[in-house]
């Protein structure tokens, strides 16, 4: 049975759709002489970055390479590619027709067997609005209609015909799951369970017992079966007959994304809003053994900005959104600040918004500005990894890219000024080292397909 | 003020300015005082505040007894317009019980015939103590458009609007920028009343409010007695918004003003750059959404972050609006006045269109939007330049009185502020 063989090789993570993403061709690049916000925290004036095969190689004064082209970013600013956590592109595709409502499998409160990347449309306009805004990683998840929605795919910016041409090689999945309100009103409105955040919380405990149940169930055949092996080995010794192997549990899609959860083999996001609520979800995260890697919107995780931290789990949080429900009414402009202050802290600026991807500088440039007039010492340099090296992590790809070191993916914005500013602009952005887009000479053509002969065709800049 | 429109409701809606208790002479000195009129922007000005209205400006002013603010040169700009918004009627979005800016649905919203409700009266519903209210206040938002928004199955007529001053007074409606309220294009199409359906439900509404004959009670059949009242005044000269996006859309609206004898204003207006010669020729304003560059519908393909700066360049009026959740962040109007200026229209038309564009447009022009001898002091003290994300109002100034820069979220802030727990 393939499945089993599957389940059991390689794993309840293993990916039977794989990425087919090849870096563009690149030269050398050496960008001269900006102001270098490296996204580990770096700030280097007047400083140079090399790029050569698609890596980073070096930052820092009066580099050279032979060869390189050479770009005079004098007055300018230099940032890794920003990296956005949570983005419903292609999956809820512009134009928000009915037939490009992809994003939420609202037909039942636990599918964790739907993957967001087998609903998107790579011909979504939004891709390449969010490119001109600095974006060279997102991840696409499935929406909060459900307890657990599904998983999520992380994507390289890049125009392609197909998903998996864009999937981020090596990338992990993330597990999407959502507390409050949404499941509730969805489900509840709908005279079935979960139809209170009691429901809700049974809900995952139930999802997840049944997981554990279902690991129990595929250890036990995995036992069975090298039991089995030396058996038949010894019985086929001595001539005697062999008997009918074992057979593996049935295979169960929800039960496999969850196993892997717990396992550690899928990042868990968590829509989460209220500070009581993300606490539950701490601890149900403890009773079932897996980490959370994030809880996205959170609007009030300044409230418990010390516990996030200590448990090392990340606010993925909006600069200013609140108010169209009640668990989003006690927002503050602050929130970002204050979940970055704790040593450990790790806060995220995020969309969820296919106008919010466009200037995720700007929203992190907005709550910078409240915490520094709050008291806290928030230097660019510093908040530059809200939108770069803490996206990264939460993602489970920071080795590769959300920071200018040597040897990371050479993914490398060029702004026209300081980009903690609404006037700021990506110039230039590189993925793998490729310029993927240039202000200044703008295609011909738009990038989708969709906008193609459509009145003011290549106006969605 | 237009008092033409004024119908059996205006006692609802101040016919001046609120009756705020005369207030201590106000002198800011030494700001730079973006006037928004013809003397454009003056470095190291004084302004003068007496009885709730700018007195004068100029250089060493002096009033005896007038509180005194030192601005240290930093911007001093008209209270910014916070688009068009339901503040003060809606508190949750996602809580209907605090959700008051529709009209009733009708018995079976279903089935024709589709009601149609002009007479609705957004500002009814109006809570000047909504925490909403406060949360925009103190970044500088001191008028808004209180508009209704459609009933899904009573769409193409919304009711009517008017502007607030967010000055936490139960008066706060302005009796001159009474505005109905029109749906069209794909919003309704969606919910069932096609196009070509809503421009034939306004001419239907049209003859039942201006009836060319004798038309007995049974003839009428979208508009109750109230709601023919309401029509015919806005038929006669008064202002009608239209939510529409595209190009034929627009150039319909026009006509259909042209024939009725209303003046229109087209609100988001997407596609409206491709009409612009004809928006310009006929004086009608567009309220746009600077953030809006992708075709969330058909109706928005081409939609570009240079719109604004394509509009105004052909001569039209533009002001903005946040068409996403622009009540509760009715605040973020002055990033999208910063994103048009980084796409190319001129900073001093940004401010404008956030300022004095909006109040002419609903009829307020020589009260708000401006700093000048005898305009409302509804003014903004700004810690670096208005349009910039990292700006922050400093001080909020309503008919002279300084505003409480706090709010529900200020209040949260400091309960939870790292090292005070």
């Amino acid at each position: 049975m393939a499945g089993a063989a599957n389940a059991a090789d390689a794993g309840f993570a293993a990916d039977p759709y794989p990425s087919t993403y090849r870096p563009a061709a690149s030269s050398t690049v050496l960008i001269r002489n900006a102001t270098v916000l490296d996204g580990a925290g770096g700030r280097h004036d007047g400083a140079d970055v090399l790029m050569q095969g698609g890596k980073i190689v070096a930052v820092g004064p009066n580099l050279a390479a032979d060869g390189a082209t050479v770009v005079d970013a004098q007055g300018r600013w230099v940032t890794p590619g920003l990296i956005d956590v949570h983005s419903h592109l292609g999956v809820y595709a512009s134009p928000g027709v009915e037939a490009h409502q992809d994003g939420n499998e609202a037909t039942d409160p636990v599918t964790s067997g739907v993957w967001a990347e087998h609903g998107v449309w790579p011909q979504d306009p939004g891709f390449s609005t969010a490119l001109a805004g600095g974006i060279t990683t997102l991840q696409i998840l499935p929406g909060s209609a459900n307890l657990i929605g599904g998983r999520g795919v992380t994507l390289r910016n890049v125009h392609a015909t197909t998903m998996q041409a864009m999937k981020f090689p090596g990338a992990p999945h993330g597990l999407k799951m959502a507390c409050g309100e949404n499941p509730k009103r969805v489900y509840g409105g709908k005279g079935r369970a979960p139809s209170t955040r009691m429901g809700n919380v049974a809900g995952y405990r139930q999802a997840f017992a049944d997981a554990q149940d279902y690991r129990g169930q595929w250890q036990k055949f995995e036992r069975e079966l090298a039991d089995f092996g030396s058996k038949q080995s010894g019985k086929r010794r001595k001539g005697d007959d062999t008997d009918a192997p074992p057979q593996p549990p049935k295979r169960d899609l929800r039960l496999d994304t969850l196993v892997a959860a717990m396992d550690g083999d899928i990042q868990v996001h968590i829509h989460c809003y209220r500070a009581d609520e993300m606490a539950i979800m701490l601890d149900l995260a403890r009773e079932f053994g897996f980490k959370v890697a994030a809880f996205h919107h959170g609007v009030e995780a300044y409230k418990i900005a010390d516990r996030l931290a200590a448990e090392g789990v990340c606010g993925a949080l909006w600069a200013d959104w609140w108010g169209f429900k009640l668990e989003a009414y006690d927002a503050i402009w602050e929130n970002l600040a204050f979940v970055d202050a704790p040593a450990n802290g790790c806060a995220i600026v995020h969309s969820d918004s296919e106008e919010g991807i466009q200037r995720l500088n700007q929203e992190a440039a907005k709550a910078m500005a409240r915490g520094q007039r709050a008291g806290l010492d928030i230097p660019p340099e510093r908040a530059i990894r809200w939108v770069t090296s803490n996206p990264a992590r939460a993602l489970g790809v920071a080795g590769q890219v959300g920071t200018l070191e040597p040897g990371k993916l050479a993914d490398v914005v060029i702004w026209n000024r300081d980009p903690f500013s609404v006037y700021a602009q990506a110039e230039r952005v590189y993925i793998d080292g490729a310029l993927v887009y240039d202000r200044a000479a703008p295609p011909a053509t738009p990038a989708s397909d969709f906008l193609l002969g459509q009145p003011s065709a290549g106006g969605a800049r | 003020m237009n008092r033409s429109i004024l119908g059996a409701t205006a006692w609802l809606l101040a016919l001046s300015l609120p009756a705020i208790a005369p207030a201590q002479d106000l002198l800011i000195r030494n700001a730079t005082v973006h006037t928004l009129t013809e003397r454009g922007t003056l470095e190291g000005t004084d302004v003068l505040v007496r009885g709730g209205r700018i007195a004068s400006i100029g250089r060493g002013l002096a009033a005896a007894g007038a509180t005194e603010i030192d601005a240290r040169g930093r911007p001093l700009t008209p209270g910014l317009f916070g688009g068009i918004t339901a503040l003060g009627s809606i508190e949750i979005s996602l809580e209907p019980s605090t959700v008051d800016n529709s009209p009733p649905r009708g018995p079976d919203s279903s089935q024709p015939p589709v009601e149609l409700r002009p007479e609705f009266e957004a500002m009814l519903a109006y809570n000047p103590d909504s925490a909403v209210i406060g949360v925009n206040r103190v970044e500088g938002i001191t008028f808004a458009m209180v508009a209704p928004s459609a009933t899904p199955g009573a769409e193409v007529i919304a009711g009517q609007g008017a502007v607030a001053r967010l000055d936490g007074s139960a008066d706060a409606g302005q009796a001159a920028s009474r505005t109905l309220f029109v749906d069209l294009g794909s919003k309704s199409s969606a919910a069932g009343v096609g196009r070509a359906a809503q421009f034939m439900l306004l001419d239907q509404a049209a003859r039942e409010a201006k009836p060319p004959g004798a038309m007995r009670d049974g003839d009428f059949r979208l508009l109750t007695p109230a709601g023919r009242e309401t029509l015919a005044r806005y038929l006669g000269g008064g202002r009608i918004a239209f939510n529409v996006d595209r190009a034929s859309d627009i150039r319909q609206v026009l006509a259909w003003c042209a024939r009725q004898g209303a003046k229109p204003v087209i609100v988001g207006g997407a596609q409206a750059p491709q009409v612009a010669s004809q928006l310009a020729a006929a004086g009608v304003p567009v309220i746009l959404d600077p953030f809006v560059n992708l075709p969330d519908s058909f109706d928005k393909l081409g939609a570009s972050l240079e719109s604004a700066a394509q509009l105004q360049k052909a001569g039209v009026s533009i002001a903005f609006t946040y068409l996403n959740d622009g009540t509760h962040n009715a605040r973020k109007l002055r990033q999208a006045a910063g994103i048009a200026v980084a796409n190319g229209l001129a900073w001093d038309a940004a401010l404008a269109a956030i300022t004095a564009n909006p109040a002419e447009i609903f009829g307020l022009g020589r009260e708000f939007g401006r700093i000048a001898p005898g305009y409302a002091a509804d003014l903004v003290l700004w810690s670096g330049d208005p349009l910039e994300v990292t700006t922050v109002a400093e001080q909020v100034w309503i008919a002279g009185q300084p505003q409480a820069m706090r709010s529900r979220q200020t209040e949260l802030r400091d309960r939870y502020r790292p090292g005070t727990r």
